[in-house]
């Protein structure tokens, strides 16, 4: 089990939980990161955060600090 | 309730004016909504039109309602509220744009607003007939997760695919027919921006919003376990309602589901009475450790039931190519992305946008000035002189063209952003720069709004619209007036010309008067960045908000939705803040003309004027002497207006203030040159002409009048002991002081609209009028310790 924040670019793997219960991680949720989902780690901003992610076809981006709520499996 | 029932009564009675609202109607169109909403929504049917951002949501609703629109607030929140008209089978309808989100679970008020609409809970809205909602084709699954909450309302439903040019690009192919009938409700592929099957759309809208059947909500997507809890909760709410008496109607099902899925507590405040709240709290708790235990953990069991169901609802009905197809926007996004180009890109991106704002808005500008000057001119010539020709020119003409002076740079400025929103950059500068942003407790979404405000406050704080969170949202408002603004040059630049050595150092790479320039901008962004940290640990306090953001597939833009949108933000401003400005430039105006009575006038200078009246009409044209009168002649005018400026209720004031300035280095000349500039700081350098006997016309951009200026402020004198005025600290104290204070009524104003609410245009006013005397007077007194240069 790993955290989606300590992904390097080019990764990808499986959502396996979100942790906490906060507007982050209904955030996180909504935005499509349930478990079971994949996901991509396609790039990262000039200044080193935040990520840029892929998953159910489209571009998200997030913070590495916020990534570190996201389980994965890989 | 008290506010509610008032409302009531008073929609009940207007509604009983029908015939004079038809007949009001016209005149009221310009109108804030929330004055005619309820005469006008009893009886029209309301469509709301709701979908993710970045869909084309308001490009559809453009197609639909044209550009003619209502803007207004819905009271006690920083939500806009755009009504349009919109004609469905010879029906006339009010088509209401609901801001764009990717899911209906409110946590504030903000995004209360939205449900409260759909479920007809707001008086000032009118109940909603029908539910126009807008699919991106290419983003289908995370579009249906809105939908799945949507449909749970029990509103009649049309769904608009759009963007499914985007999504053939990808290799998507969607069977629309079978996407309909999957999900119970008529699909309609649309391409918005072409106004492609707009028609088939209002066709489709027609037939469900007459449907005789009534629309009952979809079957839950939730488990049975949630839907046990839910339906147990719902007859707990029922029997107590009737126990207090209160006479509520019960919560619909989807509020319900919300109350369980809301852990931060905002709904069972809002939703649920004083008394309520804290027994429900228990239960609620209940329920959810019930839930957990199942195996269903609140909040994600909400996001995996709605996901689940997308996905069911999707499969065989979306085919996706084997291979992912790698498209040009994942290409331009690589570029774009990039860590050397990409950063190059934004550099040059944001140093074109800069720039031809404040570049190409000069000479517009300058054109507005010239042409309300010379119609100024016009009238004054066909007034008698008095104060009526000067209320009509220096009051309303002047007002006027103090609010159309700022259009060049607002529309410029929302043409370039209207652009970058559109083809989806945005979204990519905002996650350029949000590590740097960071820093001061704001999010990368501020930094456009805050870079637009070196150009111009006003349409930098329009431009925080992108920020959904409102603590975010507000920091960024309030810091925004300390960029040193274009307005702000003219002072920089006649006081360092005037008063700073144009001497080298470093082997002369740096210059001490570009050096005071960069110190003046960096004062207010560094104060800038102080008050943003300061406000988000204290007044805006509360959890950094997320900035989990969809990064939008790039596409050309689309030439009439940047112009339309730019037209739109150039309208808003003229028509919501235009009346305002005016009616300060009107008080203001009198505050420098009262009480125009000036003793050394009548006793000194109006017979010096008559005499030299006198003396050039007996010399003859184009003679030494003559040239010599006329230009005494100018002189005593100019002393004149100043007499007058002098004993002004402005004047006075300047005066009066005095010894609060004194500490700052300034004499009762500067102290009433900064008043007068309150309203506006543009008009600093025409009240210091006026001051030192240049008269009105001083033009900074001019050469000759810069050195006169300049001139006259090295020769001041103070008044009881004969020393100079100005020396390098009182300079730099003007400048300070110019560079943090909020003497700019129309961003004011602009604050008030944007906010909602006078308390934060007050606040800026207090503290940035409190930072400017505060740095003003540490820059003059450190500045008179050290020895002088």
């Amino acid at each position: 089990m790993t955290r989606l924040a300590d992904l390097p670019v080019g990764a990808r793997g499986r959502v396996s939980s979100i942790l906490g219960t906060d507007e982050l991680s209904v955030r996180l949720l909504e935005m499509g990161l349930t478990p079971g989902v994949e996901v991509a780690v396609v790039g990262t901003a000039p200044l080193g955060d935040p990520l840029e992610l892929e998953l159910r076809g489209y571009r998200l981006s997030v913070r590495r600090s916020e990534a570190a709520r996201v389980q994965i499996q890989i | 309730m008290v506010e509610t029932a008032l409302v009531r009564v008073a929609a009940g009675y207007l509604s009983g004016c029908a015939g004079l609202s038809r007949f009001l109607g016209p005149f009221f169109r310009f109108l804030p909504t929330g004055a005619m909403s309820p005469i006008a929504q009893r009886s029209t049917l309301t469509v709301a039109l709701i979908g993710n951002p970045n869909t084309g949501k308001s490009t559809l609703f453009t197609a639909l309602a044209g550009v003619r629109q209502r803007v207004g607030n819905y009271p006690g929140v920083t939500v806009e509220k755009k009504i349009g008209s919109l004609n469905l089978g010879g029906r006339d309808c009010h088509l209401v744009d609901l801001p764009g989100t990717y899911s209906l679970a409110p946590r504030s008020p903000d995004e209360m607003v939205a449900v409260d609409v759909l479920l007809g809970r707001r008086d000032d809205a009118g109940s909603v007939g029908a539910v126009l909602s807008i699919l991106d084709a290419s983003n289908l699954e995370r579009n249906l997760y809105l939908l799945s909450q949507v449909l749970e309302l029990g509103l009649p439903i049309v769904v608009a695919l759009n963007m499914v040019d985007i999504a053939r690009s990808k290799g998507l192919k969607i069977d629309v027919k079978r996407l309909g009938e999957q999900l119970g409700v008529p699909v309609i592929e649309v391409q918005a921006n072409r106004r492609i099957g707009v028609a088939e759309l209002k066709a489709a809208l027609v037939t469900v919003a007459t449907s005789e059947s009534v629309t009952t909500p979809a079957p839950s997507p939730f488990p049975m376990e949630f839907q046990r809890e839910v339906a147990h909760l719902q007859s707990t709410l029922t029997a107590r309602g009737t126990d207090d008496g209160a006479g509520q109607s019960p919560l619909p099902r989807y509020l319900v589901e919300r109350l369980l899925l809301d852990t931060s507590g905002y709904l069972q405040n809002t939703l649920l009475a004083n008394g309520q709240a804290n027994s429900m709290r228990v239960e609620l708790e209940a329920a959810r450790s019930r839930l957990a235990a199942a195996g269903f953990s609140v909040p994600a069991v909400e996001a995996q039931a709605r996901y689940g169901w997308a996905e069911r609802v999707l499969r065989g009905i979306v085919a996706r190519p084997a291979e992912r197809v790698v498209t040009a926007s994942d290409r331009v996004d690589r570029l774009l992305t990039h860590k050397l180009l990409g950063t190059l890109v934004f550099v040059a991106a944001m140093l074109l946008i800069f720039s031809s704002v404040f570049v190409a808005a000069e000479p517009l500008m300058k054109a507005i000035d010239a042409v309300i000057g010379g119609f100024g001119d016009a009238l004054a010539a066909r007034l008698p002189e008095g104060p009526l020709e000067s209320l009509a020119v220096d009051g309303v003409i002047g007002g006027v063209g103090s609010v159309l002076v700022f259009l060049p740079q607002i529309l410029i400025l929302f043409f370039f952003l209207a652009i970058l929103e559109d083809c989806g950059y945005m979204a990519r500068a905002a996650y350029l720069m949000d590590k740097l942003m960071v820093h001061v407790g704001l999010s990368g979404k501020s930094f456009i709004p805050l870079l637009s405000s070196f150009a111009c406050a006003i349409p930098g704080v329009m431009a925080t619209r992108v920020i959904e969170n409102r603590r975010d949202r507000l920091t960024t408002i309030l810091v925004a007036p300390l960029m040193s603004c274009s307005a702000r040059l003219p002072v920089y630049t006649v006081l360092i010309g005037a008063f700073i050595p144009a001497r080298r150092f470093a082997g002369g790479v740096l210059q001490l008067q570009g050096l005071t320039l960069f110190a003046m901008y960096a004062v207010g962004i560094a104060t800038a960045a102080i008050v943003a940290m300061l406000l988000k640990k204290t007044l805006l306090r509360g959890p950094t908000p997320p900035f989990v953001m969809e990064l939008p597939s790039y596409k050309w833009p689309s030439p009439s939705i940047v112009l339309v949108r730019m037209a739109d933000r150039g309208w808003s401003f003229v028509r919501r803040a235009g009346t305002l400005i005016l009616a300060v430039s009107v008080v203001v105006w009198a505050a420098s003309y009262y009480p125009h009575q000036a003793p050394e006038v009548e006793s000194d200078l109006a017979p010096k004027r008559d005499w030299l009246a006198a003396r050039g009409a007996q010399l003859d044209e184009n003679t030494e002497e003559r040239a010599e009168v006329e230009a005494q002649q100018a002189e005593v005018e100019h002393q004149i207006a100043a007499a007058y400026q002098r004993n002004s209720i402005l004047g006075r004031m300047g005066r009066a203030i005095e010894p609060a300035v004194r500490p700052l280095g300034w004499d009762w000349r500067i102290g009433c040159a900064a008043i007068a500039s309150f309203p506006a700081r543009e008009v600093v350098m025409g009240a210091l002409g006026v001051i030192y006997n240049l008269g009105k016309g001083v033009d900074v951009g001019n050469d000759s009048d810069r050195d006169r200026l300049a001139g006259r402020m090295q020769a001041a004198r103070w008044d009881d002991t004969g020393e100079r005025v100005y020396n390098i600290p009182v300079a730099l104290s003007i400048m300070v002081f110019f560079a943090l204070c909020a003497q700019c009524a129309s961003t004011l104003v602009v604050i008030r609209r944007e906010t909602n609410s006078w308390r934060w245009p007050a606040f800026t006013f207090v503290y940035m009028t409190a930072l400017a005397y505060l740095g003003a007077f540490a820059t003059y007194q450190i500045g008179m310790l050290l020895p002088p240069f």
